[in-house]
Order: structure tokens, then C-alpha cells, then sequence
């Protein structure tokens, strides 16, 4: 089942004579437990794909599909309720409430759709725990590391029933070695039945991604074939000289 | 890969035999450079003659014959580590020629091109990272060789990258300036 499914998406910005297309004809389909990374150029539409994935943005034109529901026909609490129970979101600035623990950061969307609170507690420790955090719980924010940060951001984001994971650039701020540690992170949520969308400029944390979709001025214009296992690569390249 | 000086390497630990050399040697790269069992023996016997390494005896022949190095071979190897390879001229890039053919060749869609390079470097970085992702963590050797080629292919596809926004701009600022006369002169290549 497809967890999220673009159709026919535009969005345009401005009028007539200022008219721009940040998107255009966009069909994207991400299946449960599939990891899907958009490339582009900065100014290719990389973020506002997925504003409009999250229902964050309204598109102008075209149909998306959440878990099911159709965006474009939800009112705004409904869409808001979607995004809480369904949609976990991990931003370059990692977006952490500054006066809440790691662990508050973790459980208030679910205390905001109605988990008790000991429960969404229970269940933020032990998101948190899942990422290597367990200790870091009472932390608050400037307490953390940037790559503890980012981990928390994670973990807020695969917490509860979440289905779709939308990461823009999410491991900017950070060196390669944390960069990695928070694709891999994503990656191991998708083997565990997650569908994810991650958008970035680098190609090393979209090679993480089953299938990287590159966008080019609004448009998608290409995307890579199902890569090739590693007996391709093993003892063939790179043949010691 | 210098097959000499790593095996010089592998004999600083100890001494040992060729298939033995050959497993570690492979275990150590992760693979990801495999050494045919010829290779290894032409090669010892070639660190014998220059001094660099010893066998047991000349009496046994092939895997019998076990390999120890010298003090001779300990200071090549010691040097070996601190000289930079030569990295100051580089090579005809087959990829730029490619590019700039491409920019020259009348009537070539110069970004489908670069796009076609990209997607294929993405694809072979994915099955880097499939690797890297299964091996152990433990496994030091196979990251740092994996992670080696993520940069140098991720260093092509920034280029790319930079080459596709540079033609972008330059068709753009000259259709500006002068009109598309120039535009045309750019997409043809006829700007130099």
C-alpha cells in the first residue's frame, strides 16, 4: 500500500506576469517500508514537495494521498490530527521546543492527539532508548550535542503510529560520521515498516534511499533504477594493482 | 594499491605463509580489492630478491614456504607510509571530455547528458552504502575502503552538480545581456 501518493501536483506562486512554478506534474508514490530520497538543486522545489507531502502547504493543483486520505478534501483540524497521528517530520534545525525535555519533545504530539500522558511518556523513553537517548531523557535541547539533537528529532518523529517519515536536509548541521549515524537511523524505521521521503543535495545521504527521485526545476526528471546487489561491485571493481 | 607494501604491511606482524597473506590481505580491505594467489607469489618472490623479505628456506617451494620481513623491509614500509602518491597531475578525465563535448556538439540537451552521469553515480553510491550498511561495525577496514569510494564518487557528482548550475547561469546571464544570439553561441559550444 501506497503510504503517500502525489498525483498530477503543481504549485504555483505569484500571478501572471510573476507566476512561478515551484511544482509541476508531480506523481510519487512511496510505499510502506520504502526509503525514497529527492536530489535537486537548490530552487528545484525539494522543500515545497514536501511542505505539500506533509500538509503543511496546500497544493494548486492535483491529488495527495496520506495513509489513505485524500489532503486536498481535509479541513485544516483534520489535516492537523493527520499530521500528529500520522506524519513524523525531522528539519534541518531539528525544530526542538527549548523549554521541554528530550523526552516532553518526544511525547507532546502524542499527548496532543490524546495519549495519557504516562503512556505517551512510556512510549517517548522508549523511542528515545530505540536511538541510544535513554540517558539524554531529562535533557533539555542545550544540553544536547547537535547530534543528540537530531537523534531526539528522530525519535519524535518515528514515535507512536507514525507511517511516514519526511526528513528536508536531515542531517545538515552535522559531520559525516553523525550525518550517517541519523540515516541510518531513518533507514532501520523503514525496515521496520515506515515509509520515508528525504530530501537533500547530498548524494551521500541519498545513496541511504531504495530509490532517489531527482527533481529539476518543479518537475521530477529522473530517478535511479533498484540498485544492483553488492556481488556487482565485490570483486570486480577497484581490482588491486 | 601498492600489493608490495601491503603485504610488506601484513608481514610486519609476523611471519607467514602466501595463501595466508592473500586471505588477510582481502579480510583487511574488506574485499573489496581481491588479490589472485599468483599475484601474492610473484610478489614475494620479488620482496625476496630486493632484500625486503625471507623465506625459510629455498628447499620448499610455493605454500610450504613461509615469509618473514627484513629490517631493510621495515624501513621501505616505514617510508612507503609518508610518501604521498602522486596526485599533481591529474589524468584526461573521461568525464569532463564527456561534458565538454557535450557542451561544443550542436543541438546536445548538455543537462540530459549530465543527468545520465549523475543518475549512474547515485546508483553505484547506493551500492556502496548497501554494503557499508550490512557489514559489522566492527568491520574498520571495509568502511574506510567503502566510505573512500562514497567521496571520490560523491566529488564527481558535486562537480556535475557545479558544471549544470555554471551552464545554467551562463546561458541565463548571456540571453540577458545580448539576446539569444549568444544563448545560441553558448548551447553550440562555440564560446571559446
Amino acid at each position: 500500500m501506497s503510504v503517500l501518493e502525489m498525483r498530477e501536483v503543481s504549485r504555483v506562486y505569484g500571478q501572471g506576469a510573476n507566476e512561478v512554478h515551484a511544482l509541476a506534474g508531480i506523481d510519487l508514490r512511496v510505499e510502506a517500508g520504502a526509503m525514497v530520497a529527492v536530489m535537486g538543486p537548490s530552487g528545484s522545489g525539494k522543500s515545497t514537495l514536501l511542505t505539500i507531502a506533509g500538509s503543511l502547504e496546500a497544493p494548486s493543483g492535483g491529488e495527495v494521498w496520506v495513509a489513505g486520505q485524500e489532503l486536498t478534501k481535509m479541513s485544516r483540524n483534520a489535516k492537523a490530527r493527520l499530521r500528529r497521528r500520522s506524519i513524523g517530520f525531522v528539519f534541518q534545525d531539528f525544530n526542538l521546543l527549548p523549554g521541554l525535555t528530550a523526552a516532553e519533545n518526544v511525547s507532546l504530539p502524542l499527548e496532543l492527539d490524546g495519549t495519557p500522558a504516562r503512556k505517551a511518556r512510556v512510549a517517548s523513553v522508549r523511542a528515545l532508548e530505540g536511538l541510544g537517548l535513554g540517558e539524554r531523557a531529562a535533557n533539555f535541547p542545550d544540553q544536547l550535542s547537535g547530534g543528540e539533537r537530531q537523534r531526539v528529532a528522530i525519535a519524535r518523529a518515528v514515535v507512536g503510529d507514525h507511517q511516514l517519515l519526511l526528513a528536508d536536509e536531515p542531517s545538515g548541521a552535522l559531520d559525516s560520521a553523525n550525518g550517517e549515524a541519523v540515516m541510518r537511523l531513518i533507514h532501520a524505521a523503514c525496515k521496520r515498516g515506515m515509509a520515508a521521503v528525504v530530501v537533500t543535495h547530498d548524494a551521500q545521504l541519498a545513496s541511504w534511499a531504495d530509490r532517489v527521485v531527482f527533481l529539476r526545476d518543479g518537475r521530477i526528471t529522473d530517478q535511479t533504477m533498484p540498485p544492483a546487489g553488492p556481488e556487482s561491485l565485490l570483486g570486480q571493481t577497484g581490482q588491486a594493482r | 594499491m601498492s600489493v608490495r607494501h601491503a603485504l610488506l604491511a601484513l608481514l610486519s606482524e609476523g611471519p607467514k605463509y602466501g595463501l595466508q597473506l592473500r586471505e588477510e590481505f582481502e579480510a583487511r580491505t574488506g574485499e573489496v580489492w581481491p588479490l589472485n594467489v599468483g599475484q601474492v607469489y610473484t610478489t614475494l618472490q620479488r620482496l625476496e630478491r630486493d632484500g625486503l623479505a625471507q623465506s625459510d628456506g629455498s628447499d620448499t617451494e610455493g605454500p610450504q614456504r613461509r615469509f618473514r620481513i627484513t629490517e631493510a623491509g621495515r624501513e621501505e614500509l616505514a617510508g612507503w607510509l609518508r610518501t604521498p602518491p602522486d596526485m599533481t597531475s591529474p589524468p584526461r578525465d573521461e568525464l569532463v571530455m564527456k561534458i565538454l563535448v557535450a557542451l561544443r556538439l550542436p543541438g546536445t540537451d548538455v543537462p540530459g547528458v549530465i543527468q545520465a552521469h549523475r543518475r549512474y553515480l547515485v546508483q553505484l553510491m547506493q551500492q556502496w552504502t548497501r554494503i557499508k550498511e550490512a557489514a559489522p561495525e566492527s568491520d574498520i577496514g571495509l568502511a574506510l575502503a567503502v566510505d573512500a569510494e562514497l567521496f571520490r564518487l560523491d566529488s564527481v557528482i558535486r562537480w556535475l552538480d557545479s558544471a549544470d548550475g555554471r551552464i545554467k547561469r551562463a546561458a541565463a546571464s548571456s540571453q540577458q545581456e545580448t539576446g539569444p544570439m549568444v544563448k545560441l553561441r553558448i548551447r553550440t559550444g562555440v564560446t571559446r
